[in-house]
């Protein structure tokens, strides 16, 4: 079976020349969730820009067979839905339901077709009620299951996630995390958070300076790299003796 | 902030809520236009209109007390010139002035009462004004709220590091460092608007905002247009001559 | 400086409502242009910076502070055209839900601060900001967009009868200067914050070689400035220049004609001399910049 995404040899440079991304290669198989960690500046949400092409390398990028040109952009970004980290960047439109939509409306859907979609979207993600609200007034795990509602709706073969986690309580993350287990995508999640990280993905790619530096069973790679944070009892017994932690 | 109240209100519901924002924008003129050129008999004329007002309002359901002190907004501006024409010996005047900024402003209230904002620029849209105009001032106005907070956190950061203003060095510190701010936050506004492009592209955008309603002019849309007027333009001539 | 309703005559806010309509429709096509279909966002989202950026507090005495009105800033980072439809776009956020000026009177605000604002501040920028005075050029921009928008503001009350004595009007001037100075100031500390952490968001200027052009500017700048400064000085000497030479009987006839049952009772001798001048001005200050606009516009198209 053909992968989902194949990348190959991905460089990217931003305007300034500074160099983003040496040479990136990545395969996503069919229903796979994979975690993509590593340090801040990384490479890791430039490297997923490309997977619709919003951002555009020099290398090869293959969506879902097709070759990732200027012609196959409107249909690669029907299979790829990319939630971005900040929900209000996301939530544009005036209400809720409206956003929903935004995407259906592009392709071409008529209203009342769109807004049943749509509806249908904010029913799969819990949030039925919220369509005539307001995105501003929202909280911020509301704000992403909108955000995720619009993705839904234009049902996508690829879900891209980036730091999905950041601005949830762990009720919030739990109930995030449940979703997302139910949903039959394969997912690529952009992520600090392991234990999320951990509860969804079964494979981990760490990202260094622009390039993949290991790629494997996600606890493979988190022990590999220490990418945990856990406090032991030695660091507690030491800082309590520099009186640092009471 | 003031317009999370007005949103708040906006998404009420009643017989004026339901009301196609075209038929409201043309009672609105209506109501301003008679207002502005009325020469005599103005007490009168706004006093019926701000009854009229208040009378709708209520029956939206949206609080009075609340409302007329947003209208009330205008005063301050009003009172400075109605001060100047009180000194300068044309009280009528004064009262003028007042009466008819207070009363239009009221007007206003109303119909962004009962309005969402985004559904009241697509009414003027739909009466002609520029699409792109109104686009830009539906982006603005899902913005202001993220961005003004934004900004207050700078500010408070800004604030935090400035010293007493009394010392003169201060003050230009305070300035320059109000300045990095603004420009700070301009900077972020610009990231932002690029982050929402890149959504708006991701999702399928090619140019222009698609709608889901389009709105339809009922009957009752009409009649309540039509009634306006009338309404208005009968007070109006009646206030004028009852004053001959 | 935003005018509520009921201030305004009616041949005064109609005229402008009618005068800014097609300026406004001008400039949101020739925004579209500019830049490509990235462009809804960004000036939306600026012109929500611009409401954000009238929180932040310049301090400039004990215990006074003013803050960015913006005009200037988005014509130099958005080009006029962009800067004139988000600052419509403010306006009638303003007016609407913010109760900040009049539906009728936007006509008339959007002509003061949109469109003859916008303009007056981006002249001098368009013109010296790529020469050694760029500087100068950033903060005479910051100043002109606010003093021409306050002075047509005044026009526009003088000439609807609004009463305001000498003293008040020159307290009105002083502070309409002083606002507007402070206005070159705070636009020239943040374009130079700016140009330190984000300098593509400044616009290059418009290459204007044409020296008839310069000299213009120059003219209309001069004549700005000259023109508050006479108003300033001698407001009754205005009313006695007007009434000797006669213009001032021949404008009252004029309105009075077809105007009387609106005007009558709010025109007076007094205001009309003032009226006369201060529109005269006021009209040439904006033909001038529109007319310059549409040059420089034609020089960099070349």
């Amino acid at each position: 079976m053909s992968p989902l995404i194949e990348v190959s040899g991905l460089h990217y440079r931003y305007d300034d020349g500074v160099p983003a991304l040496n040479g990136i290669d990545f395969r996503l198989e069919r229903g796979e969730t994979v975690a993509l960690l590593g340090p801040n500046g990384s490479g890791k949400t430039t490297f997923v820009l490309h997977l619709n092409g919003l951002l555009n390398g020099e290398g090869s990028i293959t969506v879902c067979g097709l070759p990732l040109e200027k012609k196959n952009l409107p249909a690669v970004r029907r299979k790829v839905g990319l939630v971005f980290q900040e929900s209000d960047s996301q939530l544009f439109m005036p209400t809720v339901l409206e956003d929903v939509a935004f995407g259906l409306l592009n392709l071409g859907m008529d209203a009342p077709a769109a807004e049943a979609r749509a509806r249908e979207a904010l029913q799969m993600t819990g949030i039925a009620g919220l369509a005539g609200r307001a995105p501003y007034h929202l909280s911020a795990g509301e704000k992403k299951r909108v955000a995720i509602a619009g993705i839904l709706a234009m049902e996508p073969e690829i879900l891209i996630l980036d730091e999905p986690t950041t601005y949830l309580d762990p009720p919030g993350q739990r109930s995030l995390a449940a979703l997302l287990a139910e949903l039959p995508q394969a997912k690529i999640l952009v992520t600090h958070d392991i234990p999320f990280a951990a509860a969804l993905a079964s494979r981990a790619v760490f990202f260094e300076q622009g390039k993949v530096a290991a790629d494997g069973p996600i606890h493979e790679i988190v022990e590999q790299f220490g990418w945990e944070f856990v406090v032991r009892a030695e660091t507690r017994r030491k800082t309590r003796g520099q009186h640092l932690i009471p | 902030m003031h317009h999370v109240v007005l949103d708040r209100w906006s998404r009420g519901s009643s017989c004026f809520h339901h009301r196609d924002p075209r038929a409201k924008i043309v009672a609105l003129l209506a109501l301003l236009v008679a207002l502005a050129t009325a020469s005599r008999g103005i007490v009168l004329l706004g006093g019926a209109l701000a009854f009229l007002l208040l009378v709708s309002l209520r029956w939206a359901r949206i609080p009075v007390g609340a409302a007329s002190a947003r209208a009330a907004l205008v005063l301050p501006f009003t009172a400075v010139f109605a001060g100047l024409s009180w000194m300068a010996g044309d009280p009528t005047r004064a009262l003028f002035l007042g009466v008819k900024s207070y009363v239009s402003a009221l007007a206003v209230v109303w119909l962004v009462s009962t309005t969402p904002l985004p559904m009241l620029l697509r009414g003027f849209g739909r009466l002609g004004a520029p699409r792109f105009l109104l686009e830009v001032g539906q982006f603005l106005y899902r913005y202001l709220f993220v961005i003004s907070e934004e900004g207050q956190h700078m500010r408070n950061a800004a604030a935090a590091r400035g010293g007493p203003v009394r010392q003169w060095i201060n003050r230009r510190n305070r300035f320059r460092a109000a300045a990095g701010a603004l420009a700070v936050l301009f900077a972020r506004s610009y990231l932002r608007a690029e982050e929402i492009h890149r959504a708006m592209l991701a999702r399928g955008f090619q140019g222009t905002l698609p709608v889901l309603e389009a709105g339809q002019f009922r009957v009752g849309d009409a009649l309540f247009a039509v009634a306006a007027v009338v309404l208005i333009v009968t007070l109006r001539i009646a206030s004028q001559g009852m004053v001959e | 400086m935003h005018i509520p309703d009921g201030f305004l005559a009616t041949p005064v806010w109609a005229t402008l409502d009618v005068a800014a309509a097609p300026a406004v429709l001008y400039a949101a096509r020739r925004a579209q242009r500019g830049f490509e279909e990235s462009q809804i966002p960004l000036l939306g989202v600026l012109g929500a910076f611009v409401f954000a950026a009238q929180m932040i507090n310049f301090p400039v005495g004990p215990g006074t502070s003013g803050h960015l009105v913006g005009g200037a800033l988005l014509a130099f980072t958005l080009g006029p055209a962009a800067a004139t439809v988000v600052m419509t776009a403010i306006l009638a956020i303003q007016a609407l839900v913010f109760q900040d000026g009049g539906i009728l009177a936007l006509g008339a605000n959007i002509a003061n601060m949109a469109l003859a604002g916008v303009l007056a501040g981006y002249l001098p920028y368009a013109l010296w900001s790529s020469t050694r005075w760029r500087k100068w050029s950033i903060f005479a921009g910051g100043t002109l967009s606010v003093l021409v928008s306050a002075m047509l503001a005044l026009s526009e009350l003088l000439a609807s009868g609004v009463r305001i004595g000498g003293t008040a009007l020159g307290i009105a001037l002083l502070l309409f200067a002083s606002s507007a100075i402070l206005e070159g100031g705070i636009t020239l500390a943040v374009v130079q914050a700016l140009e330190r952490i984000q300098p593509r968001t400044i616009q290059a200027p418009l290459a204007c070689r044409s020296a008839a052009v310069r000299l213009l500017a120059l003219a209309s700048i001069v004549l700005a400035s000259v023109g508050f400064l006479v108003v300033s000085a001698a407001p009754d000497g205005i009313e006695r220049l007007g009434q000797q030479s006669g213009i001032a009987t021949q404008v009252r006839t004029l309105m009075h004609t077809p105007l009387a049952n609106y005007q009558a009772a709010f025109l007076t001798s007094d205001s009309l001399g003032k009226a006369a001048a201060g529109l005269a001005g006021a009209a040439l200050i904006y033909g001038a910049c529109l007319l310059l606009g549409r040059a420089a516009a034609r020089n960099r198209s070349l």
